[in-house]
């Protein structure tokens, strides 16, 4: 069977002028004519020959930082803007979802939006009239249905853009990250339904920085890193690689010889292969690595370690006395294992401090080492923040 | 879920190269044609009180004033009562005004959706015209009641003249507005050129004076090149009286002509690169 997408050596490559502002006016192309000196360009390839092939009924997900042409490479899927160098070859119906509810005009009542939207998305009039119902039925609208758009709240116009793009019938479907928006049922509502679409044999890219949609929809992933592909494979594995990129850059850590930590030489976050890291998967563990100046060691010294969540909040407090760990040594490690599966994906940070039980605190060091835990594909990914901190499978029965 | 079809249909994406008009294109996309045309329409008279009558008020304001201030010197030049030969140009002339500035600004207020959907992008500037003709629709009644009024009815004659007249308006409206449009994404100047050489234009076409009127020939010659001149003369000579000077009208549909081929070529020449400048 021959790929439903097929894309040899595509890049695309914008020219950077120095000395414009970003649209041209005619004064300035005028006086262009008439000056010798060369103006500056800077050729940025925003893709450099990508290529790879989809097979039908694949679903395969887009990830790479800002910046590395995730979305270049959709605006040339969806003919946007063509291509430098390269070709394509899509085989079959096309619809593209950058966005959703393009065209929506709020002087529009929700109907009338309904059939504009969806004949902009490719629908045929017919095929709008036959989803016509079931469109305002998943959205949720029928009361408001002749009532302009401007008077809905965003959140209904949310769902009656994404209800008409979910009626869609195309073989190729490519989505960036429309899913970024609306409440929790209605995410899970959109999520289900996306896995119902791959499920139907058609074929899906999705663009994502949520790596936990991208592990729930998709088996295989493209990793781009600079408008290059930097490894594709399968999504476990791809995402894998995502969060390793992070590695060379900046050290989120505390480095006591700098700052004037007391007693704290420096605090760090590492995974389980002990490589420095402030990115975890949800399913492994996270250790906290603490080096202490223990040159004028104390007795009674004890170290605290606590996990705050985005809202500086304390998820828990983990506190040991030093003794034990002290060897003698003008430093002392110590390290803290948080367990897998069971901090929520979401951004965290840590508080650590050395103090003496009744003697107030010694060393405190707030809100230092951000990190973020990724979903890998968990149920969770289908929900919205709401601040949850813990994921536990917790039983459900029934008498 | 519906079936899978067994041959799907095919989609190249290349480099832009050799050029085409696309008309296949266009006519996959009939749909979202009548579509941008039916939301302009419906948007442009939401929340008015008088709503679509809104078409005849230009037409219907303008005339008077314009046969207050010229009727008198101009009514031996023209064939048929002055309001008469103003209003059947002006309205003409409004379908040229008023699609000109919504293709011209089409682009940039459609560019959310430009950078965000691909549809052929001719679509916008033909659609804005299309709501235009539907503003000169509205105002058929209102020319059949000042033809009653005066008791000048057109000829057999309006026959061809009526239907040309239009299809000349077409053309200069599509050629100059797809090349404005084009033209005001890449540079934003030609949002205020537009206005004032609409403006200028009124004055350098024959919707207010004939061209006979004016003395010197080489003056006459350069007045037809406007393109709209030859639409209006035809459309005046659905009057039995009226005769066409035929050389003043070869020159303007000639510069139709040119226009409508020059506007659709850059139009076509420059749109895939829209989403990147808008």
């Amino acid at each position: 069977m021959k790929p439903a997408i097929e894309i040899h050596n595509l890049s695309k490559i914008f020219r950077l002028r120095h000395d414009r502002r970003p649209y041209l006016s005619m004064r300035e192309s005028l006086s262009g004519m008439f000056r010798f000196r060369k103006i500056e360009t800077e050729t940025f390839y925003a893709l450099n020959d990508v290529s790879f092939d989809v097979n039908p009924g694949d679903s395969i997900g887009i990830i790479g930082k800002n910046g590395a042409g995730k979305s270049t490479l959709l605006k040339v899927l969806s003919r946007i803007t063509p291509p430098t160098s390269g070709r394509i070859k899509l085989r079959g119906r096309v619809a593209s979802l950058l966005e959703v509810g393009t065209g929506f005009h709020p002087e529009l009542s929700g109907r009338e939006n309904i059939f504009l939207n969806g004949s902009i998305l490719g629908m045929k009039r017919n095929e709008i009239l036959q989803n016509f119902d079931a469109i305002v039925d998943f959205a949720g609208v029928e009361k408001f249905i002749d009532t302009p758009l401007k008077h809905y709240s965003s959140g209904m116009q949310l769902r009656l853009a994404f209800a008409v793009a979910a009626f869609l019938q195309p073989e190729i479907l490519i989505i960036d990250e429309v899913l970024a928006v609306g409440d929790a049922e209605f995410q899970k509502k959109c999520m289900g339904k996306m896995e119902d679409i791959s499920k139907s044999g058609r074929t899906i890219l999705f663009v994502s920085h949520n790596l936990g949609a991208v592990n729930q929809l998709c088996r295989s992933t493209v990793l781009l890193r600079d408008g290059k592909v930097s490894m594709t494979g399968k999504t476990s594995e791809v995402s894998r690689m995502y969060l390793d990129m992070d590695q060379k850059q900046a050290r989120y850590s505390f480095d006591g010889t700098k700052e004037n930590g007391m007693f704290f030489r420096s605090v760090h976050t590492e995974n389980s292969r002990r490589e420095e890291k402030r990115e975890f998967m949800h399913n492994e563990s996270m250790h906290v690595v603490s080096v202490i100046d223990t040159a004028k060691y104390t007795n009674g010294m004890w170290l605290c370690i606590a996990l705050l969540d985005k809202l500086k909040s304390r998820v828990f407090s983990a506190i040991t006395p030093v003794a034990p760990f002290y060897s003698g040594k003008k430093e002392t490690t110590i390290t803290l294992t948080v367990p897998p599966d069971i901090i929520a994906p979401n951004h965290y940070s840590f508080l650590a401090a050395v103090y003496f039980p009744g003697g107030g605190h010694t060393d405190w060091l707030d809100d230092i080492c951000p990190v973020f835990i990724a979903d890998n594909g968990t149920e969770f990914a289908s929900y919205n923040d709401y601040g949850n901190v813990i994921l536990h499978n917790c039983k459900w029965s029934s008498e | 879920m519906e079936q899978l079809k067994t041959a799907p249909e095919e989609t190249d994406i290349l480099p832009p190269s050799r050029f085409s008009i696309g008309f296949a294109e266009l006519w996959h996309y009939r749909e979202l044609f009548y579509f941008f045309t039916w939301r302009d329409i419906k948007v442009r008279y939401k929340q008015t009180f008088l709503g679509v009558l809104w078409a005849l008020m230009q037409p219907l304001l303008m005339t008077p004033i314009l046969v207050f201030s010229f009727g008198r010197n101009l009514q031996q030049f023209t064939p048929v009562p002055y309001p008469v030969f103003v209003f059947t140009g002006f309205v003409l002339w409004n379908i040229f005004s008023t699609g000109l500035s919504g293709a011209g600004n089409g682009m940039v207020n459609n560019a959310n959706m430009i950078k965000k959907i691909y549809f052929p992008r001719l679509i916008i500037p033909f659609s804005s015209v299309l709501v235009a003709m539907f503003d000169f629709l509205m105002t058929l009644p209102v020319i059949i009641g000042i033809f009653a009024w005066y008791h000048c009815w057109p000829g057999p004659e309006a026959i061809f003249f009526f239907p040309a007249a239009i299809i000349l308006t077409f053309m200069a409206t599509v050629g100059a507005g797809s090349l404005f449009s084009a033209l005001t994404v890449k540079y934003r100047d030609f949002r205020y050129v537009l206005q004032f050489l609409i403006q200028l234009l009124l004055f350098l076409s024959n919707v207010i004076y004939p061209l006979a009127s004016v003395p010197n020939p080489w003056v006459r010659y350069l007045l037809a090149l406007n393109p709209m001149s030859g639409a209006i003369t035809l459309m005046r000579g659905m009057y039995p009286n009226h005769v066409i000077n035929w050389e003043l009208f070869g020159i303007s549909f000639c510069s139709g002509l040119v226009l409508f081929v020059t506007g659709l070529w850059y139009f076509r020449k420059t749109e895939t690169y829209f989403a990147d400048l808008a």
